[in-house]
Parts: structure tokens; sequence; C-alpha cells
């Protein structure tokens, strides 16, 4: 069935994002490239919602979703940057492992 | 019993209302002089105390002589006065009256505690003149003749009991009067304590007595014993004989006896005496013990006796009582207190009768106090310690007049006894405040010079108790001893005893020749020769307070006194004339008949028996007299220091009185000593041990609680507190704070999910 995209290839890529996006957050230690992770993931998380919304419930309810979490992955994206900017402005540092003073 | 009790009618009673103020003047006179005696002293002077104390005494005096007089308008048989004031207990059988009754025997008792008792408060003004503590001798004296009047004069065992005490306690406070010398006070207090050994049996003696009473043993065939109790206040209808017999004819006559537990005099002779009560023989009948009931009443009773009036083996107070005044030692020896034991066993003679085991006793122990006694008054120097056994040995004669059954006899030697015992001892204290307070006689003699009416009356009652026919001893001393060796119906320790009456009767005479020679040497020494005390010349006496003075004659209030005891000495002869010179019985024997309802069979001797018993009764005291004379007369003769040389080693034994009371100190109260060591140690080694062992056992449960608290319960506490501790700082370690660390937590959470769901599928 070449050159016709069935349901399983899209669930691949967004699996494949989410992956890559849940490695992200793992292994890095930088802040930054752990909010890539995170819109890595949630957009992993889109594709699945608009392909199931074209094969399987039709309508615009599953893309409309995904609108939705495009604005939230944005938003979280305007938070968590700017609270990386306020620590590294205080710790000059972004590192996670460092960021432990709320520990005590 | 056959020599029991004559076949006697109740008492007749006449009630009067006077006789308590016999006794109420001296317990006046006691309580003024206790109260505001001191006062009365210092504002007024001594005259107003003994005014008070001679006042009463007299007046006490005066009440008994009417009472006297009364008793004599009575016909014989009916002789009794009695007073009720009012009752004081009644419990059951017990039936205690505040009551008072003189029967001849009481009246004689009376007369001579009354009248003497005054002659020696009148002593007694003269001879502590010098005393600061004046007021408070003469109350106690008081105090003494109110204890003596309620024994003699007592209705019943409690009054009697109450003077019983009230005399011990004041023997005390008298024989300790100078308490502030350690040896005065203890005197006094060995008189109390030999005293309340003595109480002891009398109250025991009582309690069995009143029992026996109550009721009676009876052994049943299978060998029990069984209690009959008897009806209490029971009356007895009985038709009596002859109790009022006119001319020949006998009238029969109903009569009602109580019988049954009692403690009244009156109630307890008509019970016993009336034969047909059936009371004397059930009372004879009965045991305790395998120990006939009666004898041991009687045994017990007499150990009161002895302990009062200074028997073996409970004599020991009396010589120490000397440490009191003198008056003290005339009131105690001779009117009061020692009379009382004699007094006791004459007026329950009815019980003692009905043992003839008690009666031996009495007179046996009589009879060896009166020898012990008089031996040891041999070789005393002390003046009054020659008296003190003096009275002692007289004493003993008392006893064994009562106890032979010659009760009258008894009670007769009382009476001449007071008199010449009284004269002898206020005669001593005369001399004693001559010589200023020197009682050592070899420090005396010689004294007749100085003090002529001293002299003569000493040598008047010397004469009496030495027993010469002129002086009042003779008779009674003969009669008891007469009566003694011609007694046949004592027993000795249960077993009837011939040999006992004349046994008796010779340790009396040679006590009779010792007290001859004792009192005759005490006379010599005393008054004959040159005075050998304070001359002025000695080196020894170099004190001011007038040893160098020659004696001087004693104010006329002592020397009066003297001479009316010594003239009593000598007429009470007058009322004891023996049978065998006149023919008839002696005036006092018969006055005292209905008193002593016991009448106990002796053997019939001839005249001329008896005279020869005279006889040899003065020739006793001749003998006696003549040594002394030999020997100590004028203070010349050589042979006493001889003697004393060649017998040092007896002498040394007598002298210290037979070492009694180092032996009473050696058994007696080392062994009560030893016994409260014993009962310290028990009670500070078991019974403190004990309880301190009960603290140990419950410190030792607390401390087992404690510690059961502290490590379980705390424990459990505790560890619940560390676990959580533990738990807290063992997950702290999980929160890292680091992102990465949740994130792997939870992708292995989800993992497991998944794999579970896989698998459990």
């Amino acid at each position: 069935m070449m050159g016709h995209l069935s349901l399983s290839h899209f669930l691949v890529v967004g699996g494949l994002l989410f992956c890559f996006g849940l490695m992200t957050v793992l292994t890095r230690r930088n802040a930054v490239a752990m909010l890539m992770g995170i819109e890595l993931i949630l957009n992993g998380a889109n594709v699945n919602l608009v392909a199931f919304n074209h094969y399987v419930a039709g309508g615009l309810s599953g893309q409309i979703f995904a609108l939705f979490v495009i604005v939230l992955a944005a938003a979280e994206a305007a938070v968590g940057l700017a609270i990386i900017l306020a620590i590294y402005q205080m710790l000059r540092s972004i590192d996670t492992g460092n960021i432990a003073s709320m520990k005590q | 019993m056959e020599h029991g009790l004559q076949h006697l009618a109740p008492l007749a009673v006449t009630h009067v209302g006077f006789l308590w103020l016999i006794p109420l003047f001296p317990l006046l006179g006691a309580v003024i002089n206790t109260t505001c005696g001191w006062w009365l002293q210092r504002r007024f002077g001594k005259a107003v105390n003994h005014s008070i104390a001679v006042g009463a005494m007299a007046l006490s005096f005066a009440v008994a002589c009417f009472a006297f007089a009364k008793l004599l308008g009575l016909p014989e048989e009916e002789r009794f006065l009695q007073n009720t004031l009012w009752t004081v207990l009644a419990a059951g059988p017990v039936h205690v009256d505040l009551a008072f009754a003189l029967d001849p025997l009481g009246m004689m008792m009376v007369m001579v505690v009354t009248g003497i008792g005054t002659l020696i408060h009148i002593f007694s003004t003269g001879y502590m003149a010098d005393e600061p503590a004046y007021w408070r001798f003469f109350a106690y004296l008081n105090l003494f003749i109110f204890s003596m009047l309620l024994l003699v004069m007592g209705d019943n065992f409690v009054i009697m009991f109450f003077g019983w005490e009230g005399v011990g306690l004041c023997s005390y406070l008298l024989i300790a009067f100078w308490y502030t010398d350690p040896a005065k006070a203890a005197a006094g207090m060995k008189a109390f304590v030999v005293n309340r050994f003595g109480d002891f049996g009398f109250i025991l003696g009582l309690f069995l007595l009143f029992w026996g009473l109550g009721g009676v043993w009876q052994e049943l065939p299978s060998g029990k014993l069984l209690y009959q109790p008897m009806t209490t206040g029971q009356q007895l209808r009985i038709f009596s004989e002859g109790v009022v017999a006119t001319g020949t004819q006998a009238e029969h006559q109903e009569t009602v006896v109580e019988i049954g537990p009692t403690l009244n005099f009156r109630q307890l002779r008509d019970q016993v005496v009336i034969k047909a009560t059936g009371v004397a023989e059930r009372l004879s009948r009965q045991k305790l013990f395998g120990f006939g009931l009666m004898a041991l009443v009687g045994i017990l009773l007499f150990v009161g006796a002895m302990g009062k009036s200074a028997q073996i083996p409970l004599f020991v107070w009396l010589p120490d009582a000397m440490a009191g005044p003198t008056p003290v030692s005339a009131l105690i020896h001779a009117a009061t207190m020692v009379t009382a034991g004699v007094y006791m066993v004459a007026r329950l003679s009815f019980i003692f009768a009905l043992s003839p085991t008690a009666m031996g006793w009495v007179a046996f122990i009589g009879a060896l106090t009166a020898l012990f006694a008089a031996s040891i008054g041999f070789f005393q120097h002390d003046i009054k310690k020659v008296l003190a056994y003096s009275t002692v040995s007289q004493l003993g004669f008392m006893f064994i007049g009562v106890g032979v059954g010659a009760y009258w006899a008894g009670a007769y030697h009382l009476l001449t006894h007071a008199f010449f015992k009284a004269a002898l001892f206020l005669g001593s204290g005369s001399v004693i405040l001559a010589c200023h307070h020197e009682q050592d006689m070899r420090k005396m003699g010689g004294l007749g010079k100085y003090m002529p009416i001293t002299q003569k009356t000493y040598l008047w009652a010397c004469i009496a108790i030495a027993g010469f026919p002129i002086a009042s001893g003779f008779y009674s001393k003969d009669e008891i001893l007469w009566k003694a060796f011609s007694q046949n119906h004592m027993s000795f320790l249960g077993m009837p005893a011939a040999w006992l009456g004349p046994l008796i009767y010779c340790m009396g005479i040679i006590a009779a020749t010792g007290t001859a020679f004792y009192m005759f040497r005490s006379y010599y020494m005393t008054f004959t020769g040159e005075y050998r005390g304070g001359h002025g010349n000695g080196d020894d006496h170099g004190d001011t307070h007038g040893h160098g003075h020659t004696p001087k004659e004693s104010p006329r209030s002592m020397t009066s006194v003297l001479i009316v005891l010594a003239s009593g000495a000598v007429l009470a002869s007058l009322i004891g004339l023996p049978a065998s010179w006149t023919h008839k019985a002696p005036i006092l024997e018969h006055f005292l008949e209905p008193s002593l309802p016991a009448t106990v069979h002796f053997a019939e001797y001839p005249h001329w028996v008896e005279w020869l018993f005279q006889l040899i009764g003065v020739s006793a005291g001749a003998v006696g007299w003549l040594f002394a004379r030999a020997l100590y007369r004028n203070g010349t003769s050589t042979v006493p220091a001889q003697l004393l040389a060649r017998w040092q080693r007896i002498w040394t034994v007598v002298y210290n009185k037979y070492y009694v009371d180092e032996i009473y100190d050696a058994t007696v109260v080392h062994g009560s000593l030893v016994f409260a060591r014993i009962l310290s140690y028990i009670d500070s080694r078991l019974i403190d041990g004990a309880v301190n062992l009960a603290g140990t056992i419950t410190r030792l449960f607390a401390n087992l609680d404690g510690a059961i608290d502290k490590y379980v319960v705390d424990g459990a506490v505790n560890l619940v507190a560390s676990c959580t501790i533990g738990a807290g700082r063992g997950l702290r370690r999980v929160q890292t704070g680091r992102i990465q660390t949740y994130l792997y937590g939870a992708l292995a959470g989800a993992l497991v999910i998944v794999l579970l769901n896989f698998l459990i599928r």
C-alpha cells in the first residue's frame, strides 16, 4: 500500500516525537533544553490528536484540541522561560542539578 | 471442816448518816492544803497549815469517838453501823455503793488510825517546823489518813481497794518527800513498785473469789468440765435456830440471805458464815487446776497483805521507807499502811478459815518474817533501821496471830504495836532532831541526861515491845504465841501438819528474844553512857550549824505526844488481860467477837501450862534484855567489838540484810531489765525488721512498676516517634528536588503499569 498514508504512520511519528521529547527532558540538565523537550512531547500528542480526528472521529474536535494544546504550549514556554530567566539572573546558572536551594 | 464456822445469823445492820464525815475531814484538809496551802503558808505562816491538818484530824477523831459510843450502845450481836451514800456502779452481779461500814474490828482500826494519826500530826508540827514545803507535808499526811480510812471503813471490796491503792500512792509521796535526794526518791519508788506486786496478788484473789461465788465446775463422767453458773442475787430463806434465844426456848426465825457473787463484805460474810446456804461447803470443795480454790484465794489475798504489811519476800520496801521524814515512818509503821494487810486478813477471816492450807501459809510466813527481820535488827547502827526491822518482825507476829486463827490476838497486837511503835519512832524522831539529823546510834549515847522525857517514853515502849507483863506488848504477843502452840488444825501445803504450831511457837520465842535484845540495844546505845556525837572538839565537825552544841529536849508538842503514846502502850494491856488470869475472855476479844465470825478450835490445856508458857515468854524477853544490858550499857563493854572481830563474816552478811536487796537486784530488777532488753531487741529487730521488709518489698514493686512505665510504655511511645523520624529521614532522600529523578520514577511507574497490564491479561 505504498503512497497511501494510514493511521499507523501518523501514530509512529507521534510516538517518535513523544519519545524524543521524553528523552530530551530526561537526559538534559539545561532548563531551556528541557522546555524544548516538553514542546516535542506536546507536539507528539498533537499529531496523535489530529490523526485520530482524521481517521477515527471525523469532525473538528480533535483539531480544536490541538489548537488548544499549541496555545497552552506557548503560554507554558512564556512562563517557563520567564522563570528560567529569573533563576539565571539570581544563580547565574540554568542547570537544574544546581538549583537545589529550595531543598533546604 | 472441823474448825468450821459457827452457826450464825445474818448481820443486823444499823443505818447511820454520819460515817462519811470520818474520811471527809482528812480529805478536806488535804484538798485545802494541796490547792491553797502554799499561798496560806506564805500569807499567814505555817500555823495555818498545821491548824487545818490537825483540826481535820481532830474532827475526824471526834466523829470516830461518837461512832464508837453509838456502837457500844447497840446490843453486842448487832454492832454494825452502815452508811450508804450513793451507788457508784451497777453492772450485772457487780453492785458497788459508795458506802462505809463500821463493825467492832473496823471501829478499833478507825480509832487507831484517827487517834494515833492525830498524835502524829501534832508531833509533826514540831518535827517539821523547819521544813519549807510544810503545806505539802500536811496535805500528804491528811491524804494518807483519808486513804487508810477508806481502806478500813469501805463497805465493799472496791472502796477498800481504792483505799488500798491510795495508801500505796501516799506512801510513795511521803517516802519520797525529800525527792531531791535520789536515794530517797528511789526508796519511794521501791515502796510503790513492791506494793504493786502485792496488789496484783490481792486483785487476782478478789477475782477468783468473785468467780468462785458465781458458779461451780463440775466434772462429768467423760472427764470434761462443765461450768454451772449460779443464779445471781438468789435469795435463800433460812429457818435459823436460836438466833433470838429467850430463856431456854429457841425461837425459830426466818431470815433471808442473798447468795451469789458479791463485792460487799456483809453479803459475803452472811452467805459464807451461815452454813445452811451451802456456800461455804461449795467453796471449799471447788478446785481450780487441781488446787483448792479457797487455798488459792487465801494465798493470793495474802500476797496482797505481804506487800502492804511487809512480809517475806515483799518486805524490802519497809526498811527503805524510813527515807521519809520520821513522822511519816511512824505513820506508816504504826497507824496505817502496814496494818492494812493484817486488817484485811482479819476482816476476811471467814474466807481464810475455809482453807487450812492458806492459814498455815499465813502463819508460817509470819513466823519466818518475825525471825528473819529480828535477826537483821541485831546489828544495824541506824536507829530508824532497827525500828524498821522491828516493825517487819512485829508484823510477822501479827500474821502468826491471824494465821493460826487467833484473829483477835492479831488485831490486839496491831493495836498495842501501834502505840509502842509510834512511841518508839517518834522518840527516835525526837532523838534525831536533837542530834541534828544524825541517825547513827554510834554517834549518840548519853542522851538520857539531856532529854529525860524522850528517854523515859522510849524505855517504856521498849518494855512494851520486849514483852514484860507490866506493859501491853506482853499480852498480845503471849496470846499469839500461846494460840500458835495450842492450835491443831493447820495444814502445810495441803497436808495436815501438827508440828507446824510448835515450830511456829519456837520461831516466835526466838524472835521475841531477839526483839528484846535489839530494842534494848538501841535504848542503851542511844540513852546511856557518854554523848559520842559532835562534842565541838572534833576536827570533822568544822561546820557551823550546831553540831557542837549539846542535844536538848524536844519542844512540848513532841514530848506530850510521846507521853500519851507511852501511856497508851502501857494501858492497852488492860483490855487484853488473858483469860487464864481473870477467868473471862479479854475485853477486846469480847468486843471484836461479832466481827470475827470464824472460830477455830484450839487444844485445851490446864491453866498452869499456859502460865508456864507465859513464864517462858517473859524469860525470853528478860534474856534479850540482860544480854543487851551486858553488852551495850553505857557503851563501856568491849565484848561487842571482840564478838564482831570473831564473827566478822556472819556479821557482814547480817548487817547487809542477808543481801536481800542485792538478790532482788540480781533477780527481779536485773531480770526485768533483761526482759525489757529482749523485748526491745524484738521490737527493734523483728518488728522493725518486718516493717522495713514490707517497706523494701513495696519499694521493689514500685521500682519494677517504674521500670515498666519507663521502658515498656514510654518505649512504645518513643518507638512510634523514632519510627516516624526514621521514616521521615529515609523518605526525605526520595525528595531529591531533581526533576529528572521524578520523571524517571513516573516513567518507571508507567512502565510497570503497562507491564502489569500485559502480564495480568
